[in-house]
């Protein structure tokens, strides 16, 4: 039987330190979350930009940077979201979510304590230097990082009917995922233009790995949960997303799917001949035409492919409803909305500009390329795939666009800000939130399955968290009117 | 297919505004295509300088 897709997107930012001879990314993310941990503590208030000057009383002009832990810098904010250093980048986990549209509010509160994070760093760093940050998945220098996502699932589902049906949805969801992408990498054939960042780097069908030799399926098993009743399926192929439209099909459709394999409902083989080959023609082929040969005989487009996993979410939707996927509300809209796409993709991809990541950049790049009479391979290009990634609000090429009308929002910014600092009030993240905002001096360490308290006497308490959708607002707000101090909290846990 | 991709013709972006579906054809062809000017020129001025330099600076560890 599905389980709840609890979800989560797990994002490694590109960073960047401009102005700077001797570029350390480590600590140059370390400061990034540091100042960020710090802005939060002390509340500093950012109206008055004055880069130099630091909220203590006194002017940093031309100081060096103020030592900072390089050890790897690991904090857990109050909306319950991971923020840390990992692999040289900043990385930001957003907190448990229940449907696809908590997540897209909650990984877009990610982009603006990326965005706070830069402010804050700016603050203790000399004149002249800048730490800039990026949400995308690719150097075009044959570096890359991820945009990985997280969902529930029911443990007793033999892993290889996930990878069996896994594959193809990878391979052709990347129609509605990508972000697009200049030019080819790691050894892929050369292409102007490509739908997805990551597709060129690839290059197993199953695996552990994550940094090299990819695997479109990755076989990582830290449930963070229940062990003998959950799996969460960590997904590495997907894109990092701006455009809100693309996030919430990314990960609502991709829920349904789960579901329909979780309660055995894919009633025929999609499998794909050679899935890793498939993946770049898919993504080489912004015209969305391109054949790829199904194991059971004949070819069909990646577009076909998904009007067959949307019939059997229809027939789900029908036969199972859509409780377990963010529920009938969400469910729902996010079938429609795959209809429309899908429809829109086979007759004419550009009316799906300021929806999907891939079209708006191509509609931009396009615009360059008819005013300034530029090649495909001119710079300008690049810098305009790069800067349509940055999260400095005022220079991002993204934002320029949402604030120019371009870009379909979902989420009011309203419920983004909240989400900065409130938990989702439906999961165990609100449990984790709620504690490290009241007591954050006696959470001695947060983790996604269990809290440590310092209850002002020996031994330290561990709370358990296995059960991702326990610790929810509505389970534990009368605990928290209750009781006012951790130990109170403690005692009542365990009565 | 990358050989469509790399055509130099210049493909200036259409956009079909609902809206404007009153207006004679040509006038709305304009207005929109002054709009995207107007954009690509909003957009030009926090563009990088020097494309070349910075796209060749920006290098990133590899990470998942």
């Amino acid at each position: 039987m599905a389980v709840p897709k609890v979800c989560g997107i797990e994002t490694e930012y590109g960073v960047a330190l401009r102005g700077a001879a001797d570029a350390n990314p480590v600590l140059a993310s370390s400061m990034l979350i540091n100042g960020y941990v710090e802005h939060r503590k002390i509340g500093w208030d950012f109206d008055d930009e004055s880069p130099g000057r630091d909220a203590r009383g006194f002017a940093r002009e031309g100081a060096a940077p103020p030592e900072v832990e390089t050890h790897l810098v690991n904090t857990v904010l109050t909306n319950g979201a991971r923020y840390y250093v990992d692999h040289a980048h900043p990385e930001y986990s957003t907190p448990e979510c229940s449907d696809a549209l908590e997540l897209v509010c909650a990984d877009k509160a990610g982009e603006r304590v990326l965005a706070r994070s830069m402010q804050a760093a700016r603050r203790i760093l000399p004149a002249g230097q800048e730490i800039v940050v990026y949400k995308n998945n690719s150097d075009g220098k044959g570096n890359s990082y991820g945009t990985h996502e997280n969902y529930l699932v029911d443990r007793s589902v033999p892993f290889a009917s996930l990878v069996r049906h896994l594959l193809p949805w990878f391979v052709t969801r990347q129609v509605f995922t990508g972000a697009g992408k200049l030019g080819a990498e790691n050894g892929a054939s050369p292409v102007a233009f490509q739908i997805s960042q990551r597709a060129d780097f690839f290059e197993e069908e199953v695996g552990l790995e994550t940094t090299l030799k990819r695997p479109i399926v990755n076989t990582r098993d830290e449930p963070h949960a229940d062990p003998q009743k959950y799996r969460r399926l960590h997904v590495i192929a997907g894109d990092a997303n701006l455009c809100e439209v693309a996030t919430y099909l990314k990960v609502g459709t991709t829920a349904i799917v789960l579901a329909l394999i979780e309660d055995d409902f894919v009633d025929k083989d999609l499998s794909v001949v050679g899935p890793v080959a498939a993946m770049r023609v898919v993504s080489h082929d912004p015209t969305c035409r391109a054949p790829i040969e199904l194991s059971d005989g004949g070819t069909c487009t990646a577009v076909d492919l998904q009007w067959e996993f949307l019939r059997l979410a229809r027939k789900y939707a029908d036969e199972t409803g859509l409780e377990a996927c963010g529920g009938e509300t969400v469910g729902n809209d996010v079938l429609d909305r795959w209809e429309a796409v899908l429809s829109a993709l086979e007759r004419d991809p550009s009316t799906l500009d300021g929806q999907l990541d891939w079209v708006t950049k191509l509609g931009l790049l396009r615009a360059y390329v008819g005013r300034d009479a530029l090649g495909w391979d001119d710079p300008k290009l690049s810098l305009l795939d790069l800067q349509y990634h940055d999260i400095r609000p005022d220079r991002s090429l993204y934002e320029r666009l949402v604030r120019a009308g371009k870009v379909e929002r979902l989420v009011e910014e309203a419920d983004v800000t909240t989400a900065m600092t409130e938990p989702p009030s439906t999961t165990r993240a609100f449990f984790r939130g709620r504690c490290l905002a009241r007591w954050p001096d006696a959470i001695v360490a947060a983790n996604w399955d269990s809290l440590i308290l310092d209850v002002g006497s020996d031994p330290l308490r561990r709370i358990p968290m296995l059960e991702p959708l326990r610790g929810s607002r509505a389970h534990v707000e009368g605990l928290f009117e209750e009781c006012t101090t951790p130990a109170e909290l403690v005692a009542r846990l365990a009565s | 297919m990358p050989e469509r991709e790399q055509k130099k013709k210049p493909a200036p972006k259409e956009r079909v505004d609902e809206a404007a579906e009153v207006e004679a054809p040509a006038k709305q062809g304009e207005k929109i295509k002054e709009e995207l000017d107007d954009l690509l020129d909003e957009i030009d001025s926090v563009l990088e300088e020097n494309a070349e330099e910075f796209v060749r600076n920006y290098v990133q560890k590899g990470g998942q």
